[in-house]
């Protein structure tokens, strides 16, 4: 202790404590100058809520970069359920959305958060189930699927997060007939997205409902070695309609709203919509644009 | 298994060729955490010194609140956060939500109480003789707290470091107050999970060993800094 007491008596060694702790914070206060420079010279930015799959598939990394290139906006994007989505755009967060549960995207509009609502494309929700089938819904039309579902207590996964897939899960269980499954052992919540989903249902050897786009993707990342496949799809039931919905600059007046319908008009674009339909994983198509051409 | 083996070839590649993602995502990572460590250490030296240093009241129902919010969950502070930064809350028109500072608010409150905590203790087990050897020296009230500062700069550098790898390692935060935008506020752990997620095992195991790679270099030019003082 006392050697320690002579040098530490000695300030020299203080002074290089001190020194080293001051240029720590110089260099940290430096950073934090260019920081905020740097933001205020960033370009104009849009900041857009959307669902999984559109992010999860690659779509948007595939199709943004043009945009950008085209109209000199900045556009970022946080990938959430489509329940989530709504919200952040009802809480004045996010300037646009692109999301997938039509009734609820109507509701959205009408309390007034959003403004103006456009088609861009769709696919279809399927069924996917591990390869024994021990539900033996193959084939059959998803009502009876549904039913099979409920009564053979194969494990079935859900979104469990209030995201468009979830709520056309939701419908698909009611309008088989059944009451809709909550606590029941075989029904699994996984509070994740649909790639996540997807992958949960694999480890346990259970059903899932997906969008057609990211079970490809999750094929895709398989490698050709899937452990759940497609068992029921192809009913008007199942289609899977994709939005965009600007936020209405009357319930938030912080939105971009003049970008925002910048995306909306192009994304409904004949070279957008061309961008979409050859948005291909292992040579299959993942959405299908449907904008209406104004 | 293969993916672990593929995670550590894959981790070499992306930092050999200079992956964009990958640096963009480890580049939120550090300017999110410097900003974090230095807010949290700016304001939790002095105040964990005050807590270890004076007797004064309520001092041991303080450190009682200190130690509680050790255990704060990385969710609910961003979940908080969350709720004073969004556009219709107390602090939304300073458009901090899905911003790198953003993310600092919350990881300087998660860090804080540890820079605090820590300190405190380590002052608080400084030897007493000190006081009392540096008393009858003849030194003033200024030269003992300065010199007792100087006796625990080692424990202050531990709780630099604890917290540091707290900061760097968390993912609740980054999450909900950053939204894992790519190019932007995506971080390495964020990254990490969304991978996974994905079933991409590979590349989420390539951006954990990034990420320990980054905790070493800090570490060890600590270490530097260590043998200077």
């Amino acid at each position: 202790m006392s050697v320690r007491m002579e040098r530490n008596s000695n300030s020299e060694h203080k002074g290089i404590f001190i020194s080293v702790l001051f240029m720590l914070f110089i260099s940290l206060g430096l950073m934090l100058c260019a920081n905020s420079t740097q933001a205020a010279e960033d370009k104009e930015e849009l900041l857009m809520a959307t669902t999984t799959s559109t992010d999860n598939t690659g779509l948007l990394d595939y199709l943004m970069p043009a945009f950008t290139a085209q109209t000199g906006i900045d556009i970022r994007w946080t990938a959430t359920g489509t329940g989530k989505a709504l919200k952040l755009g009802e809480n004045c967060d996010v300037d646009v959305l692109l999301v997938h549960a039509p009734q609820a995207e109507i509701d959205f509009v009408k309390k007034g958060f959003g403004k103006d609502r456009r088609q861009i494309m769709y696919n279809d929700f399927v069924l996917i189930g591990p390869p024994g089938d021990p539900a033996s819904i193959q084939g059959k039309k998803v009502r009876q699927a549904m039913k099979a579902l409920r009564s053979s207590n194969s494990i079935f996964v859900s979104r469990g997060d209030n995201s468009g897939t979830n709520k056309k899960e939701k419908t698909l269980w009611q309008l088989a007939g059944v009451p809709i499954p909550e606590k029941e052992t075989w029904y699994r919540q996984s509070g994740q997205g649909m790639l996540a989903t997807i992958n949960v249902a694999a480890e346990l050897n259970g059903y899932t409902l997906a969008d057609r786009g990211t079970y490809i993707k999750y094929e895709s990342v398989a490698a050709g070695k899937p452990v759940l496949f497609i068992l029921v799809e192809g009913d008007d039931v199942l289609l899977n309609q994709y939005s965009i919905i600007t936020i209405n600059p009357k319930h938030c007046t912080n939105v971009k709203y003049d970008m925002a319908q910048t995306l909306s008009a192009w994304m409904a674009n004949n070279e957008a919509q061309k961008l979409i339909e050859e948005f291909k994983l292992l040579g299959k198509q993942l959405f299908t644009p449907n904008a209406d051409q104004e | 298994m293969d993916f672990i083996q593929e995670g550590f070839i894959q981790a070499i590649k992306l930092l050999v060729n200079r992956d964009p993602s990958t640096y963009s995502a480890i580049s939120a990572t550090l300017r999110s955490s410097t900003l974090a460590m230095a807010a949290s250490l700016l304001l939790g030296i002095p105040m964990g010194y005050i807590l270890g240093y004076f007797d004064f009241r309520l001092k041991k129902h303080i450190r009682i609140i200190v130690n509680t919010l050790l255990s704060l969950p990385t969710v609910f502070i961003g979940l908080v956060i969350y709720a004073l930064l969004t556009r219709n809350g107390p602090f939304g028109e300073a458009g901090l939500l899905f911003t790198i500072p953003g993310i600092a608010i919350g990881q300087t409150i998660l860090s804080l109480p540890i820079v605090i905590a820590l300190t405190a203790t380590a002052v608080e087990g400084a030897d007493r003789n000190l006081r009392i050897t540096l008393m009858s020296l003849g030194a003033n009230r200024k030269q003992i707290a300065a010199s007792t500062l100087w006796e625990v700069r080692l424990g202050i550098l531990a709780a630099a470091v604890t917290a540091t790898g707290r900061v760097l390692t968390e993912v609740g935060i980054s999450l909900m107050i950053g939204g894992n935008i790519k190019w932007h506020t995506r971080t390495i752990t964020t990254a990490i999970a969304l991978e996974t997620s994905k079933g991409e095992f590979g590349m989420g195991i390539a951006l954990g060993l990034v990420l320990l790679l980054i905790a070493l270099t800090i570490n060890v030019s600590l270490v530097g800094l260590r043998r200077r003082i």
